[in-house]
């Protein structure tokens, strides 16, 4: 065992690399972050930029192949998850460290019963008797706000809509208490007034059960309310990790304050055409040598094109990759004080 | 439910309907007549014989003759076996082709099925490119080029096996040579039914929920993986069952595909109509049985 020190999941320098015939994805290349007990943790980023590869890897899913865990360490709970047996793994999954994913359309076996898929959980890893499974599902269903649960459970996912059926995989996850709860982009693929419906049930939940959570989301706007740490990662790497608040208030990376730019704000900019960031996140499996935003970054000096950035750190727990985090903060920290 | 099923075996009537006079009419347009050989009738005979046979009867009377025998399920006797009734001959000639049939799909769904599952599992392996591309050999090759050749190889080389005879050893050949394109067909079917529904998010989510590859194998994939093959098996069982001409030909076999051939060349109007009632009701029954399966196979299904 390792000394955990309050902390559920140290993920260091994890690199996940897929063998394409385009030659090999860095996927994930050399991810590093902690999760305290009872913490939630944002991780943002575009799309392909390594948010669930990652999450992923924590619970050995990469499809391998043409996936492989190649480098670092996953400690979950003192225990190194990249050491276990596959069965090992298993005792993990679904009762340890839970998943929720994007769609939730797609993510429930269209086949089968809500009930069986219930059930099948809490009777592997908590050795419940029918009964008992289906008295917990039952119980779980109304945790999560499903009205007429007793009945209910026996119907399939085509009978519930979208938003229900991301309750159902919320039950799910949480039936057998887990430590850990990643939620893989749990919005997305929901209409807004359900969004926060569900934003809000997963925050209620986790502080009712203390469930540590790992949120991957592209949408600033989900994370702002939910975290107390978030990470930035682009083309595979983090860019910047901080406290949300600092990260919010001062940026230290150039890639966080364009994402952060292309948030719409209604109330100062009524009228002004939205900002984007320029261009297209890279291609990993052919990155330039230099820092991978370079293309797209607005003060991209010859350095960034040919040298590959540092991981700076600003404070105790505010980094960012770049050549010039410290200037970037500086600025961030003068705009902060005209406003 | 039971109302769909009612309306679409009542759609069974009038569909035969056409397919019996689309074949009438096929029959009649065909120059030549039952009678016609090489040496032309004298008048009078021709003449005697077609009063027999109601030929001298104008061509819409003749036609609906033959749709009230039809719909009473009573063809009459074949032109070419006097003694016997078309009903007769069906069915003395059907066990034989129902027997070859069902035991060609029995093997060809274990031999699919299994290939198809393992080859989706093992993807890229040496297994799945060795069964594909036997499967794709199998679906190249035609019956009467493979029924000879396992006759050549197994009887008169090896003489393991009789060439042809109604026997428990005997039956072992037709019933290769006959499933080995649909155990090709359902092999890759399966393979690619399964490939889908391996790469699909619920299975990702059973996958994250700590089951063990078995479970997640036969209690979340399966169901999906095999529609594909589900759609393709019932019209196959239905095929399979009339007979085929060739796989009957070649070994000899008295089924409903060899006296279907024979109705064909002697022009045995009743017994050709009578056997292609008797398959076109066959083929449709089974492909209401496939559909009412879908309605248990997967619950977004639903009749009204």
């Amino acid at each position: 065992m390792i000394e955990t020190n309050g902390t559920i999941l140290s993920v260091n320098d994890l690199k996940t690399y897929f063998q394409t015939e385009d030659g090999v994805v860095k996927a994930v290349d050399g991810i590093t972050f902690e999760l305290k007990k009872g913490e939630t943790l944002g991780i943002v980023g575009e799309s392909g930029s390594g948010k669930s590869v990652t999450n992923l890897s924590v619970m050995r899913l990469i499809p391998e192949p043409p996936g492989k865990i190649v480098g670092g360490d996953i400690i979950f709970n003192g225990i190194d998850v990249r050491k276990l047996s596959i069965d090992d793994v298993r005792k993990i999954r679904g009762k340890r460290i839970a998943m929720i994913f994007q769609d939730p359309m797609t993510s429930l076996n269209p086949f089968l019963k809500i009930s069986t898929q219930l059930m099948e959980v809490t009777r592997l890893h908590l050795g419940h008797t029918k009964e008992q499974a289906r008295e917990h599902a039952i119980k779980m269903l109304k945790t999560v706000g499903i009205p007429d649960a007793e009945n209910r459970i026996d119907n399939y996912p085509h009978e519930f809509s979208g938003g229900m059926r991301q309750r159902v995989m919320i039950a799910m996850a949480l039936s057998c208490d887990p430590e850990l709860l990643i939620a893989d982009e749990p919005t997305t693929a929901l209409d807004v007034t359900i969004q926060a419906q569900i934003l809000e049930l997963i925050k209620d939940l986790k502080e009712r059960m203390g469930t540590s959570v790992i949120l991957i989301t592209h949408d600033l706007g989900v994370v702002a309310g939910m975290t107390e740490k978030i990470i930035v990662m682009y083309a595979g790497k983090v860019f910047e990790q901080a406290p949300t608040k600092e990260l919010f208030a001062t940026p230290a990376n150039p890639y966080t304050k364009g994402l952060l730019k292309s948030v719409p704000d209604p109330a100062h900019e009524q009228g002004k055409e939205l900002y984007q960031i320029p261009g297209l996140p890279p291609d990993v499996a052919h990155l330039p040598p230099g820092c991978p935003f370079a293309e797209r970054c607005e003060r991209a000096e010859a350095i960034c094109r040919s040298q590959y950035p540092p991981f700076v750190q600003i404070n105790e727990n505010h980094s960012s990759l770049c050549h010039f985090a410290k200037e970037v903060y500086a600025e961030s920290v003068a705009e902060r004080e005209k406003l | 439910m039971l109302s769909f099923i009612i309306r679409r075996l009542l759609l069974i009537i009038p569909m035969a309907l056409l397919v019996i006079t689309l074949t009438w009419v096929l029959v009649r347009i065909a120059p030549g007549n039952f009678y016609t050989g090489e040496k032309k009738l004298p008048a009078a005979i021709e003449e005697n014989i077609k009063k027999k046979y109601g030929l001298d009867k104008p061509w819409y009377q003749q036609y609906g003759i033959m749709l009230w025998n039809t719909v009473r399920g009573d063809f009459g006797n074949s032109l070419k076996y006097e003694r016997e009734t078309v009903n007769e001959l069906i069915w003395r000639s059907f066990p034989y082709s129902a027997i070859i049939g069902l035991l060609a799909y029995i093997l060809a769904l274990a031999i699919g099925l299994t290939a198809g599952i393992i080859a989706s599992l093992k993807q890229n392996s040496g297994f799945d490119y060795g069964s594909m591309s036997l499967a794709m050999l199998g679906l190249s090759v035609p019956n009467f080029v493979l029924g000879p050749i396992l006759v050549l190889i197994f009887s008169l080389w090896l003489y393991w096996l009789p060439p042809a005879r109604w026997s428990l050893s005997g039956i072992i050949l037709p019933v290769i040579t006959l499933s080995a394109i649909y155990a090709a067909y359902i092999a890759r079917l399966t393979r690619a039914g399964m490939l889908e529904v391996l790469r699909s998010d619920y299975i990702r989510t059973a996958r994250a929920k700590g089951l063990d590859e078995k479970t997640v194998l036969l209690r979340h994939a399966v169901r999906g993986g095999l529609i594909p093959v589900v759609s393709f098996t019932g019209p196959a069982l239905a095929g399979l069952l009339a007979g085929t001409v060739v796989v009957e030909k070649v070994f000899a076999i008295p089924g409903l595909g060899n006296i279907f051939i024979q109705a064909v060349l002697n022009r045995d109007e009743p017994l050709i109509l009578g056997i292609v009632a008797f398959l076109s009701i066959l083929i449709m029954v089974f492909n209401l049985l496939v559909d009412i399966s879908y309605g248990f196979l997967d619950p977004r299904i639903r009749y009204e």
